[in-house]
Parts: C-alpha cells; structure tokens; sequence
C-alpha cells in the first residue's frame, strides 16, 4: 500500500505510514541542515517522528544556499 | 595610542567588531567566496533558504564551508514577494540555523527588486511578535525607516540602490535623514559598487554595510573584498571624527605671514 506525496512541487510515491525522517532518507536527503514544512506549516525538527504523512500532503525540503 | 577603539556594532544578540556584513551570493565557488570573506574582515554573512534540489544533490552544502565559529549566519528571506512567504521563510531559516536574526525581504516586482514598504512593516510586526530579531530591507525613505524602528525591528536596512545595481548611494540625504531619526542599528544594504560607495555610506552615518554583488562581481573579487574592507573603515572613522565644513572658496593652510616678496615695513 502506498500514497503519492507532493515533494517540493513534484510527486514522490512512499509507503503508507511513511513518517518524515522515513520520506528523507527514501529521498536519499541527509537530515542535518534541512528544514522541513507540511501543507505550509514548519515541522519542528522534535516532531519529525510524530507527523504520519497523508496522500496529497505538500513537502517542503528548504536548505540553505548563497545569497546577499 | 591613536584614537580610541570604536565600539562593537550590537544588533539583537549580535556583537560585531567589522562594520562590514558580507552577502555569499553569486561567487564562482565555495573557495573564492572563503577567500573573499577572509580578505573583507567581516564576521557575519548572509544566506538564502531555497528547496533542495532532490533531482541533482550538491556535493557539499554551503554550510559545510564557514566556520560558525568565525562567523555569524544572517538568514534572509530574499524571493519573497508576499508577507505569507516572508514569514514562511523566516520560521524555516530559524529552523535550520537555531537562530532568532532573520534579514526580511518582502519584494514588491521581480524588475526592480525594490522592497515592498508596506509588507515589510506587515511582517516586521508579526516576526517581532514571535521573538525574531528583524533586520528589515527597506526603501531609504527616512519616515518609513522610522516607522520599522516602532515596529520593534532589531535594525533597519535602507538601499543604497536596487539590489546588484552598483549604483551606490542614490540619496544620500535621505540615509542622513533616517540617521537622525532612528538609534537602532541602520545598515545600508544594496546597489554599493564600489570602495568609494562604502565610504560614504558609513561618513553618512551609517552603522554598517552588507555587500554581495559589489565583491563577487568584481574583476578580482578577493581584492575587492579587501578594498572593502578598508572603505568601511575610513568611512566609520571619518563619521566618527567629524568632517570639516565645507566652504566654497579657499582658505589656505600655509601661513599668510612672512612671504619673500612681502613688502618690508620701513
């Protein structure tokens, strides 16, 4: 069983029950220096493991780049 | 001896001894931007927060390449063209870097990059509110500098021009202007091209510079970097010593007395 994600604007199929933590490491996407948000709303890195992911949930993975 | 040391630059939780806050946009490479913050002497730099790209992983992050231990993470919300995002930004960059120092952007067009005035001072309040340090980007209008200021912003950032313009410092009354009127930190942020450029931010009064395009846009960036660094000096210094009045016609420095072809008196 899994469900589509919308993972910074593009569809990424995970696992149903896929937590986070679970969705990064699919992603191939190292967890220090990434903040993270769902459906708009920043995810606390403590919460990471709480948050059970639903279909159609919008992912934001931001890092930070060079910029003035 | 020399003259007293000046004083630390204090903006929120932040303590800088170099007036000179660098940008780290737009270098060829992690290594040249290094080597350019070096030359520069400052101790804070600006970042942006973008997605990760999960197409084509960097190598490395550009975190891996400062020191945190030399130097302080200023977060911006650059791209930002509505309050919503600016504050997504900013609680995304707190996130990441644990700090409260967010540099707000809210833009009003992609042409002009200008800041958007009135979202500015929407989201410095809201910000505040949630404990950020706000160094807000602004227009160099004085009563909108002002304005920010009661807003409870940590700092106020007038443009010197458009953003990566090189233009320097449009209107230098209005940044004296604004001096007057606020005592918290003002940094002029922006459109500064050249060495000279800084110089006469800071004999304006202002209390700090940030550079990017300037540095990173030059022929020899690290040279720039450290012609920059010696402007933002002289310019503080001179705002320190107070300039002399200008007149408009000479006044000589020599004395008048005891020239050869004096008439003698008898």
């Amino acid at each position: 069983m899994s469900h589509t994600l919308l993972v910074n604007g593009k569809p990424q199929e995970v696992p149903a029950g896929t937590k986070l933590p679970g969705l990064l490491e699919t992603m191939g996407v190292a967890e220090t220096q990434v903040a993270l948000e769902v459906n708009g709303e920043l995810v606390p890195r403590a919460k990471w493991t709480e948050r059970e992911l639903s279909a159609g949930d919008r992912i934001e993975v931001v890092t930070l780049v060079g910029g003035g | 001896m020399g003259p007293p040391l000046d004083k630390p630059l204090k903006i929120g939780s932040l303590q800088l001894t170099s007036r000179l806050l660098m940008g780290s946009g737009r270098y060829a490479s992690h290594q040249e931007m290094i080597a350019c913050l070096d030359a520069s002497g400052s101790e804070l730099i600006t970042v942006a927060v973008r997605r990760v790209n999960l197409d084509q992983r960097a190598g490395t992050s550009l975190l891996d390449h400062i020191d945190r231990k030399r130097f302080q993470i200023l977060p911006n919300t650059a791209g930002c063209y509505t309050v919503a995002d600016a504050l997504r930004t900013a609680r995304l960059a707190r996130e990441l870097l644990d700090t409260p120092l967010i540099k707000l952007e809210v833009i009003g067009d992609p042409r002009t990059l200008l800041p958007d005035p009135l979202g500015t001072v929407e989201a410095t309040k809201i910000l505040v509110a949630e404990g950020f340090h706000v160094m807000a980007y602004c227009s160099d209008d004085p009563r909108l500098v002002a304005t920010l200021a009661d807003a409870g912003a940590a700092a106020v950032m007038p443009a010197g021009s458009p953003i990566g313009s090189g233009r320097g410092v449009s209107n230098p009354g209005n940044i004296e202007i604004a001096r007057s009127l606020v005592d918290l930190p003002l940094i002029v942020d922006a459109g500064l091209g050249t060495a000279s450029d800084v110089a006469q931010a800071m004999e304006l009064g202002a209390d700090g510079v940030l550079l990017n395009s300037a540095v990173a846009g030059a022929e020899d960036p690290e040279r720039m970097a450290r012609a920059m660094k010696f402007a933002c000096c002289a310019g503080r210094d001179a705002y320190l010593a107070g300039r002399m009045p200008s007149r408009l016609h000479a006044q000589a420095s020599s004395p008048e007395a005891g020239l050869l072809g004096e008439a003698l008196s008898s």
